[in-house]
């Protein structure tokens, strides 16, 4: 006889316009396992997951569950089906407690709080969670946001758990809470699907692997049969080196110096605190930390975006025989102040600034615009009169796409257009044109598939052996520790440490991010 | 449980249709709107092909007719090319109408007091500096606001015209009043009128001007190029360093100018006086104009002639076929329902149950 799967999936496609998001995948998901959903970016994870919770419909295919065949048309009917997803964004009410958040929304049944909250805290202490149910939201930190989050589905009798990239604003540390916590669920039976594509994680977690490629099924393999090698093999199509070079610089000198720097944002909370670091021409410095520690604050503040309250920003220009040397307006040499400065004054030093933000979009690119508008983005006024040229512009374009084979129909197609890799060779390459001494960058393969972030490295790589300071934002602890030469870990607002890029630990680097000196406890970051 | 299966209707955005469908669709919508019409005139007792053909015969038959329609087309071309910077950058300026009426006042001061101090031509450029200049300022109020404080544009525009529209009324009946007691301001004086070109006011030379400069400036200039990129993302234009709130201002001054000079064509060319109906509507019948163009200038000549060609031909339904007033309105509206609403079918499409197969549950 054929065994029963918790769920099955059989032959889901679903489109978006032209896009075929899922196509003909066929997947099985059991109790007491944790299937990982392995893929890069846009490979269509979390679509097919969104069809199992309710949010969309499958164009074709059909949804079994226990063996039945069912149709899930909104979360309501997914929960009736013991189906909870916990979303990469929270959706939870601040002003609540955990308690009140997990009662909300279920009808018909009476809300005694003290029950509520009793109930939350044996399903607390039976997988471990050691949540408080009285705590307000905007009291707690992102992983007990998360917590919550979860609690809530297990709370509406979820027996198949679904989570997108969960591990994504957590610290090393508390990942490895989480796995115990889903450790402890599966061992009660219930069926745990992660959405991730992050290899160590697959590794250490999952019991199974799924992969899916462009949208594609491409198998599923037991992870005790595999390795991070065939994985990554599955997911992009052929064999890839996972290494990352961290080669030495001609010239190392001393290009920016911030000295106690101090910011508040628009509604005058402080954002910066007495940030004092030095970056070098000939490195890249990695600035890790949670999401919302500061790190956009800084990159703004040192490009001018941002006011700074107090401190000082001084730039010292480049070795007077490295490759940047002399494209810019001359400074000072014992220290040009930035601090006052406007943005389009920073950016005539050779301060650069390429922020990648979550839509990708939004901040270094015009989504409506083809290549060519977007080349002058920056530089339109430089040129004299009332009208655009756009002959130099379109040069860079053409050039660009050529070098960085970014693949698009014209240079006239807007970006908005372009698959995400493309566009992020758009936004750095253009950054890169402009020979910039100090080019800082945040997220910049954030979303890309492996290829395209290898690319992306080895930009910053070239930018760096240049005698460019490259200050790079990131997400992937990894990453950081194998590509930066230093690390600066950001705390709520401050600096929490600087450590060396080749000696660190990432066990180190977490400590750094949850802790300022690595010690007395931060406060939470809402 | 209860049964459940799939919605009866779905909605999915689409991208990137063929340019021959679209234009496929709205030849279709433009089509659907004429039938309809049609429908209504059958019940109205009217027989559609002579209600049609009075409505194109009374808008385009003579050459008097064409000179109304074209003077109905001149100040609804003109305020779509005003809003068409502002709603570029996403900036909903719905205050054309309160800008139109101040360009006017402004025009008509000069028109009113200093008709016998300026020769003649001088005197009319003054009027239309003066209308550009207070179209303008009046316009700059809520920009300057939103730059500062974020107000919303939306809601201040539009309080705006009534603010202006009351400033007429108290002209009318207080120090600009011509007979005391009659509440009308006087006929201007000859100088102050703008001279006719082929019968019709010359203010169809200057939007037709207006028009390809307008074009040119989106298109090809700096100030053009930052309000499409404030348009698309004030977030990017911060980044790109531009100064997002001067680039408000600046862009509502110009469009404030630009209705102001209508209201100066208005005010001299076709009503020779000031009065509180000057922008009579046009402000908002604008704003249809450039969203159907598209805010391309050169397509807003068509779409403003075809919105004058409906109401004209409307006006003279009433009177031959003594059509009652409400039924050419609602002709108008079904016309502008149907053109608006085949974009919905441009960019999204419906998907019908039964796509796939259903599946019964217990």
């Amino acid at each position: 006889m054929e065994t029963v799967h918790a769920i099955e999936l059989k032959h889901i496609t679903k489109r978006f316009g032209k896009v075929v998001a899922n196509d003909g995948i066929d997947l099985a998901i059991d109790r007491g396992e944790i299937l990982s959903l392995l893929g890069e970016n846009g490979s269509g994870k979390t679509t097919l997951m969104n069809m199992l919770s309710g949010i969309y419909l499958p164009d074709e295919g059909e949804i079994l569950a226990d063996g039945k065949p069912v149709t899930i048309r909104s979360p309501k009917d997914a929960f009736a089906h013991g189906i909870g997803m916990i979303h990469q964004h929270y959706k939870l009410v601040e002003v609540f407690t955990a308690a009140e958040n997990i009662a909300l929304g279920l009808k018909g049944k009476d809300h005694d709080r003290k029950a509520v909250a009793a109930q939350v805290q044996a399903i607390s202490d039976k997988y471990g969670f050691g949540i408080d149910p009285n705590k307000k939201v905007y009291d707690m930190s992102v992983s007990e946001k998360q917590t919550v989050e979860i609690v809530k589905v297990l709370y509406r009798g979820a027996e198949i758990l679904i989570l997108d990239e969960p591990t994504a604003v957590l610290t090393p540390q508390e990942t490895e809470r989480l796995f115990d916590i889903l450790r402890a669920m599966k061992a009660d039976g219930k069926a745990i699907v992660i959405i991730t594509h992050k290899l160590h994680e697959v590794m250490a977690l999952s019991d199974k692997v799924a992969v899916l490629r462009k949208g594609k099924y491409i198998g599923t393999v037991n992870t005790c049969d595999t390795n991070p090698q065939k994985l990554t093999e599955m997911m992009v199509g052929h064999a890839v080196t996972l290494n990352i070079d961290r080669p030495q610089a001609k010239y190392k000198d001393l290009r920016l110096e911030v000295k106690g720097l101090n910011c508040r944002s628009g509604e005058g909370v402080s954002v910066l605190k007495d940030i004092s670091f030095q970056a070098f021409g000939g490195e890249i410095l990695g600035i890790a930390g949670i999401a919302g520690s500061g790190q956009k604050e800084l990159l703004e503040a040192v490009a001018g975006l941002q006011k700074a309250e107090s401190g000082h920003i001084f730039y010292y220009p480049p070795h007077p025989n490295s490759d940047i040397a002399g494209h810019h307006v001359p400074v000072d040499k014992a220290g040009e102040e930035l601090v006052g400065k406007t943005p389009g004054q920073i950016r005539k030093v050779g301060v650069s600034l390429a922020f990648v933000p979550e839509d990708r979009l939004g901040m270094g690119l015009v989504g409506g615009m083809g290549m060519v508008d977007n080349m002058m983005l920056k530089t339109y006024k430089d040129t004299p009169g009332p009208l655009v040229d756009r002959k130099a512009p379109k040069a860079l374009a053409e050039k660009l796409i050529d070098e960085l084979e970014i693949v698009t129909p014209g240079v006239a197609t807007p970006v908005r257009r372009l698959s995400g890799g493309n566009v992020q060779k758009v936004l750095v390459g253009r950054e890169i044109a402009s020979t910039p001494t100090v080019l800082m960058t945040a997220y910049p393969v954030r979303g890309l598939d492996i290829n395209s972030s290898y690319t992306i490295y080895r930009l910053l790589n070239e930018q760096k052996m240049k005698g460019v300071a490259v200050l790079l934002v990131g997400e992937d602890l990894d990453v950081l520790l194998e590509l930066c030469d230093r690390i600066l870990v950001l705390c709520g607002g401050q600096v929490s440490g600087i450590v060396d890029g080749p000696a660190a630990t990432k066990e180190q680097v977490g400590l750094l991010m949850t802790h300022v000196g690595g010690g007395k406890e931060a406060g939470s970051d809402a | 449980m209860h049964e459940s299966h799939t919605p009866l209707i779905r909605l999915a955005k689409r991208d990137g249709m063929p340019k021959g469908q679209v234009w496929a669709i709205r030849g279709a919508s433009f089509l659907a709107a004429i039938l309809i019409s049609a429908l209504i005139f059958l019940l109205m007792g009217h027989n559609p092909f002579g209600a049609f053909g009075t409505m194109v015969g009374g808008s385009l038959g003579k050459p008097t007719a064409i000179r109304q329609t074209v003077k109905i087309a001149v100040p609804l071309l003109g305020t779509a090319l005003a809003i068409a910077p502002c709603f570029k950058m996403r900036f909903w300026n719905i205050g054309a109408e309160g800008q139109i009426t101040a360009g006017a006042v402004g025009a008509s001061y000069f028109a009113l007091f200093w008709a016998d101090k300026l020769p003649g031509p001088m005197l009319l450029v003054v009027m239309a500096v003066a209308g550009a200049i207070c179209g303008g300022l009046w316009a700059l109020v809520p920009a300057f606001f939103k730059a500062k404080w974020g107000t919303n544009e939306t809601l201040f525009t539009l309080m705006m015209n009534y603010i202006m529209i009351g400033v007429v009324k108290w002209l009318q009946g207080g120090p600009w009043e011509g007979r005391p007691g009659s509440q009308i301001i006087p006929q201007f004086d000859s100088a102050a009128v703008l001279p006719k070109v082929l019968g019709v006011h010359c203010g169809w030379i200057i939007v037709l001007i207006l028009t390809v400069a307008m074009f040119f400036y989106m298109k090809y200039t700096k100030q053009g190029y930052e309000i499409a990129v404030i348009g698309e993302s004030e977030n990017t234009a911060r980044y790109a360093g531009m100064n997002v709130g001067r680039i408000i201002m600046r862009t509502m001054f110009l469009s404030g100018a630009i209705a102001g000079l209508v209201g100066f064509i208005v005010a001299s060319g076709a009503d020779n006086t000031l009065y509180s109906g000057v922008a009579a509507g046009v402000g908002f019948t604008a704003i249809t104009v450039a969203w159907l163009a598209q805010l391309n200038p050169f397509a807003m000549v068509g779409i403003s002639v075809l919105l004058a060609v409906l109401d004209k031909g409307a006006d003279t339904l009433q009177t031959q076929l003594s059509v009652p007033a409400s039924i050419s309105d609602i002709i108008t509206g079904i016309f502008l329902f149907c053109m608006l609403g085949c974009e919905f079918f441009i960019n999204y499409r419906l998907i019908l149950r039964g796509g796939h197969k259903e599946v019964a549950e217990s």
